[in-house]
């Protein structure tokens, strides 16, 4: 089956639902009478607002469940009931993350063959292999520990309760790893082979685990998990010390909060960030001009640290830049020449190229405030006066948001940076969706999730916040109710 | 070797129905076989810790079904867009009800989560039942290998069908029941006191209706698709199949009856086998029928994988499978026996 010809099947269907949207164009003049909601756009919306909420919830479970591993370690050794309590109380938190990760993460399973078939059929032999894996060896693992670690606390010794939650996190970093090989494939394709029938076929099982793209994003986005963690965790450590309650615990959150954050904030920069951003250099020019608004290339070319990029002009407005620190950046050295946009075809620039200069603009720019925060509290926390420094207290409050954002402008940066391309110099994107769902389903199912996913969102807002506000000493909603 | 992954992936889908089937029937009796909250914690703690990793089964077959066999996962999942979204909208609802109930102290929204609960999962029984009838009863596949279903045209199984028509309702009804009495039976297993009694004797209706529904469904399967019968004429040993389905069910009723209810259980799941592995011998090699010409069905041979893909997979899916199998096998050995309603939470 060539691309070509699933590019210009023709679609046919019944029922309302199914009648294509036809005569829909993409517009070029000011005169066009329609929105060009074309069904490529709405499936590229479809899996980008399914996959950025489903994530919000794997960057915090697998961050934490490091930190409970923390926790939990700190309370084998120690014999201390408080570490215990805290391990618990994060437990419970990570149960009800886990679950709203796991039922948002189905979708995206399946997204590959419902809204982006035609990409699924030529790619299953390579990438579907990562995403088997996923199942097979990390979400086994997960739900297994899990049950134990959750429900099975009277069934097993202290020692065996450590060893579930350690195998949870096992089980979470193994899934993060499977998801980066499939996303860095795309990215990057290694270890393949192409049919005479369009379909890719794999060559090399550790070529494909071991694509270096692969192993830089997998540092860097790891990183930016345990970043979130430890901005959750340092933040309900400030809340609780903020409102005058449960403070011994407000201490030690704040504690493991900050030293992890400090640690992670700085290697997500450096190296992580420093190395995957090189070689998305060396990688993906197109990208990286994007990125940094290189309409022009130039040699000793400067960081822009702010403006906004003009698509129509090729120029950024009111521009900062710093001169020469982009080619340092990326070569090492201030004389090296970084390619601009004026030297791409323009059928290969990124589509919506100032989302992904802002997208990555927001993340770094998140990213300096993050390490400087985590500076400042850390140097607070040296010195015991981080308890009393209720200014700093309230940053770390109201910044735990911001690793969020941030975990999602990288992605958007990766994702919309590797466009026009679904797979890098192979498939264009517009090549991949599915032919016969047609946009007006598309849009159905669309507007479906993003109200389920709403709600999902308030309830989880809601569920999180009563525990925090319970705290670690409460017993357990459950006896609770079964006291009464 | 499309053979050997033909089966690999029928074992996990088999492996899924059986796991979290009994969890939806779970879900569908507790609301109206449970009196007390007491009764209720049982019911759910005798799925809690289990539910999860049932449910991966469906992950990792997924998946499996991804990169052996990409044509029919692109193929089925975008023709199948619709139920298919709504089964992901049910396994969300699903999900967050049950894993949730333990969290919410205030009455009225523990009901509206025990409510969704249960209404979640009767739907998603009936959809999968609708979805294999509908794999039965072949699809308009184009050229290309591609269709698309509306949600339903005239009801009728004809050339322009939709998911739903009588054939596929019929279906659906099948598999409500069989999860039902599937889950009825766990219970029988996992509590005790009343609400065993009770579950035990809900067991006999459903029953009941469980043979004339399969009943039905082999007949209407019949009518609806004759060719069917042709790899059970071809090889006749395999009319071992549907006798199968004959016994188990005879056993899932007299060892219910004689207060056995491990053996019941296994039997059931016996029962759920035959009847997925009878399906497939009535299409196979074709994995999904076409309404529009045998010429267009997607066999195995069409669908299938390159060799050096197959053959990669092969490694990582038996060492994968084999540590599934055994954390399955741990953490149903660790949550054993009655479930204790005394018993904390987190």
């Amino acid at each position: 089956m060539k691309s070509t010809d699933l590019a210009h099947s023709i679609y046919r269907g019944t029922g309302i639902l199914s009648r294509p949207l036809r005569n829909l164009r993409r517009c070029d003049r000011l005169k066009c009478r329609r929105l060009p909601l074309t069904a490529e756009v709405i499936h590229r919306l479809h899996f980008a607002f399914t996959v950025t909420f489903h994530y919000l919830f794997p960057q915090l479970t697998m961050g934490l469940a490091l930190l409970i591993v923390v926790f939990k370690t700190l309370a084998l050794r120690t014999g201390s009931e408080e570490w215990e309590r805290a391990g618990r109380f994060w437990g419970r938190i990570f149960g009800i993350n886990f679950v709203f990760g796991v039922v948002t993460g189905i979708p995206m399973e399946f997204q590959f063959g419902t809204n982006w078939s035609r990409f699924a059929q030529l790619s299953g032999g390579v990438i579907g292999q990562p995403l088997a894996m996923e199942g097979v060896f990390s979400f086994f693992l997960e739900s297994a520990f899990l049950g134990l670690f959750l429900y099975g606390q009277r069934l097993i010794s202290r020692r065996m309760h450590w060893f579930s939650a350690f195998m949870v996190f096992v089980g979470s970093w193994i899934s993060g790893f499977f998801i980066i090989v499939t996303d860095a494939w795309m990215q990057h394709p290694v270890a393949f082979d192409r049919l005479p029938d369009g379909r890719y076929e794999v060559l090399s099982f550790w070529q494909l685990l071991l694509n270096p793209w692969a192993l830089f994003q997998y540092a860097h986005n790891m990183t930016g998990a345990v970043v979130t963690a430890s901005f959750v965790v340092a933040a309900t450590g400030a809340f609780y010390l903020l409102d005058k309650r449960q403070e011994n615990f407000g201490r030690i959150f704040l504690k493991v909060g900050v030293i992890a954050g400090l640690i992670s904030t700085i290697v997500i920069i450096f190296p992580t960030g420093d190395l995957h951003g090189k070689y998305v250099a060396r990688n993906q020019p197109a990208a990286i001009a994007a990125m940094e608004g290189q309409f022009k290339t130039e040699t000793g070319a400067g960081i822009v640290l702010v403006g906004q990029p003009n698509e129509e002009t090729g120029q950024i407005d009111n521009p900062i830049v710093v001169n020469n620190v982009l080619s340092f950046l990326i070569y090492g050295t201030t004389k090296a020449e970084v390619k601009g946009l004026d030297q791409i075809p323009r059928d290969q620039w990124p589509t919506a190229l100032p989302l992904l200069y802002y997208a990555y603009h927001i993340m770094a720019g998140l990213g300096t405030y993050f390490v400087a925060l985590m500076l400042l509290a850390a140097f607070l926390l040296w010195r015991g006066l981080l308890h009393r420094a209720r200014w700093m207290l309230w940053l770390l409050l109201i910044s735990f948001p911001l690793p969020y954002i941030a975990n999602t402008a990288g992605w958007m940066t990766a994702e919309i940076g590797r466009q026009p391309w679904l797979i890098y110099g192979l498939m264009r994107t517009s090549e991949g969706f599915s032919h016969t769902v047609s946009a007006g389903n598309g849009l159905f199912t669309l507007i479906g999730f993003m109200g389920l996913y709403m709600l999902l969102g308030l309830l989880f807002t809601v569920l999180v916040y009563r525990e925090i506000d319970r705290g670690p000493e409460a017993k357990t909603i459950d006896a609770a109710v079964r006291a009464n | 070797m499309g053979f050997l992954w033909f089966w690999l992936v029928a074992v996990m889908i088999v492996g899924y129905v059986v796991l979290d089937g009994f969890d939806l029937g779970v879900g569908v009796l507790h609301l109206f076989l449970v009196r007390t909250e007491q009764e209720r914690q049982t019911a759910l703690r005798s799925i809690g810790p289990v539910w999860d990793g049932n449910e991966v089964w469906l992950l990792a077959g997924g998946g499996t079904l991804y990169f052996a066999f990409p044509l029919l996962y692109a193929s089925a999942f975008s023709g199948f867009y619709l139920p298919l979204m709504i089964v992901l909208w049910l396994l969300v609802l699903r999900g967050i009800s049950l894993e949730l109930c333990n969290h919410i102290d205030v009455g009225v929204w523990r009901a509206l989560l025990d409510g969704v609960f249960g209404l979640a999962s009767a739907l998603l029984a009936v959809f999968y039942g609708a979805a294999l009838a509908n794999v039965l009863r072949g699809v308009p596949l184009q050229d290309d290998g591609y269709f698309f279903l509306p949600l339903w045209t005239n009801f009728q199984p004809g050339p322009a069908p939709g998911i739903l028509d009588w054939y596929t309702v019929i279906g659906g009804l099948v598999a409500l029941v069989a999860l039902t009495l599937h889950g009825a039976l766990w219970l029988t297993i996992k509590v005790s006191g009343d609400l065993a009694q009770r579950a035990r004797e809900i067991v006999n209706p459903l029953w009941v209706a469980l043979t004339a529904l399969t009943g039905v469904s082999l007949l209407a399967t019949i009518h609806v698709r004759p060719e069917s019968l042709n790899n059970y004429s071809a090889y006749p040993a395999t009319f071992v199949v549907p006798s199968g389905v004959v016994a188990s069910l005879l056993a899932v009723y007299l060892w219910n009856r004689n207060a056995q209810p491990v053996k019941a259980f296994i039997a059931s799941s016996v029962y759920l086998f035959f009847m997925l592995a009878g399906a497939c011998w009535g299409v196979y090699p074709t994995l999904l029928p076409a309404t529009t010409g045998a010429d267009h069905d997607i066999t195995l041979t069409r669908a299938i994988s390159g060799p050096h893909t197959l053959s990669v997979g092969l490694v990582w899916w038996s060492f994968g499978m084999l540590l599934a199998v055994g954390y399955t096998v741990f953490v149903y050995s660790r949550f054993k026996g009655k479930v204790d309603a005394a018993a904390s939470g987190h």
